[in-house]
């Protein structure tokens, strides 16, 4: 008789989504624990606690707590979904882009520069207008679109000054008009689950600075796309956002590791978190 | 049905039916986020604050 699969979910917060898994779990019946990740410890010369889970979801709010989880998970030889290379690549935009651009998966014209000249040269090679972003940070925080120099030159200045040695990490992303929307595509494994449009008035088109969500078929075009990046960042449960280019058509702008999907799975009317609970219980099966 | 005080503003909220321990809620007068940190009996505490890499 096959054993029972035991699965660890570390998270932060019980938002909506962390709900739905949990009763994805329950529904199943599978053996599940939940793991706060203010409250767990790892004693490196003591792996055996971790060791009883047959594979980690991580789900943690906070990008460094779920990074280094990850990566702790992994060296002890636990199966997390995702895997900390993952992480590593998608929770830093200027990895993506870097991983996206080893595999020729199309996307925005970026750059990146150490300091506030080359910064400004790389920006002005461009052309105005330009978004400057943080390599980490989520939720449409901290995006610039920079419209000319002096704008370009007072942002950078207060980057270097008043932000961690991380936002002298310039990175540089070219600024496309988008028809008012962007998209929002799910991967699961080998498959495309779910796409959405985020429609804003505002440039940035995050569902969680107000942008609202609308389903958005499935096409050849972008399933492909959404495989291809997903396979460059090495694969997963994963939050693929597409915009829609004037002339150069469909392109990648960001993967997110950990995804939020409270406005796609009413919207779809497809069970994301079984899903996710399905993908994650194959990888622990796989490890078997 | 259990109810909360809000730390912040004292008022009284009722817990929705399912709400789970780790869960963040916003009280309805004062708008604060909460977080639910026991259900028998319930209690709640002011939630973190968001940090720089809070995200998805």
């Amino acid at each position: 008789m096959q054993r029972r699969l035991k699965i660890g979910v570390l998270y932060s917060r019980v938002r909506v989504e962390e709900k739905w898994i949990f009763g994805a779990l329950e529904k199943r019946g599978m053996d599940y624990e939940r793991l706060d990740d203010r409250a767990v410890h790892f004693d490196l010369e003591d792996p055996a606690p971790w060791r009883q889970y047959d594979v980690v979801l991580e789900r943690s709010i906070s990008y460094y707590n779920g990074l280094y989880a990850l990566r702790l998970l992994n060296a002890f030889g636990v199966p997390t979904v995702n895997t900390a290379s993952v992480a590593e690549i998608c929770g830093d935009k200027l990895m993506t882009s870097a991983a996206l651009a080893r595999e020729g998966v199309p996307q925005p014209r970026n750059a990146a520069a150490f300091s506030v000249e080359a910064a400004l040269e790389a920006i002005e090679t461009f052309g105005y207008p330009v978004v400057l972003k943080p390599v980490v940070g989520s939720w449409g925080r901290l995006l610039a679109k920079v419209n000319d120099r002096e704008a370009a030159e007072a942002i950078l200045e207060h980057k270097s000054t008043l932000g961690s040695a991380q936002h002298s990490i310039f990175y540089i992303q070219e600024y496309i008009e988008k028809p008012g929307r962007d998209i929002r595509a799910i991967v699961i494994g080998e498959r495309v689950v779910t796409a959405m449009y985020r429609k804003s008035e505002h440039w940035i088109t995050n569902t969680a600075r107000g942008g609202s969500g609308e389903l958005c078929p499935i096409t050849p075009e972008i399933e492909e796309m959404c495989l291809r990046a997903a396979k460059a960042v090495g694969g997963g449960v994963l939050g693929v956002d597409l915009v829609e280019h004037p002339e150069r058509g469909l392109m990648v702008n960001e993967i997110n590791h950990t995804m939020e999907f409270h406005t796609m799975q009413p919207l779809s009317g497809i069970d994301i978190a079984g899903e996710i609970v399905e993908y994650t219980a194959g990888v622990a099966r796989m490890k078997g | 049905m259990s109810t909360i005080s809000c730390p912040e503003c004292a008022a009284e909220i009722t817990l929705a039916a399912g709400t789970e321990v780790g869960e963040i809620i916003v009280c309805p007068d004062c708008g604060v986020d909460l977080e639910i940190v026991a259900l028998e009996p319930a209690a709640a505490q002011l939630a973190p604050m968001e940090q720089e890499d809070w995200g998805e």
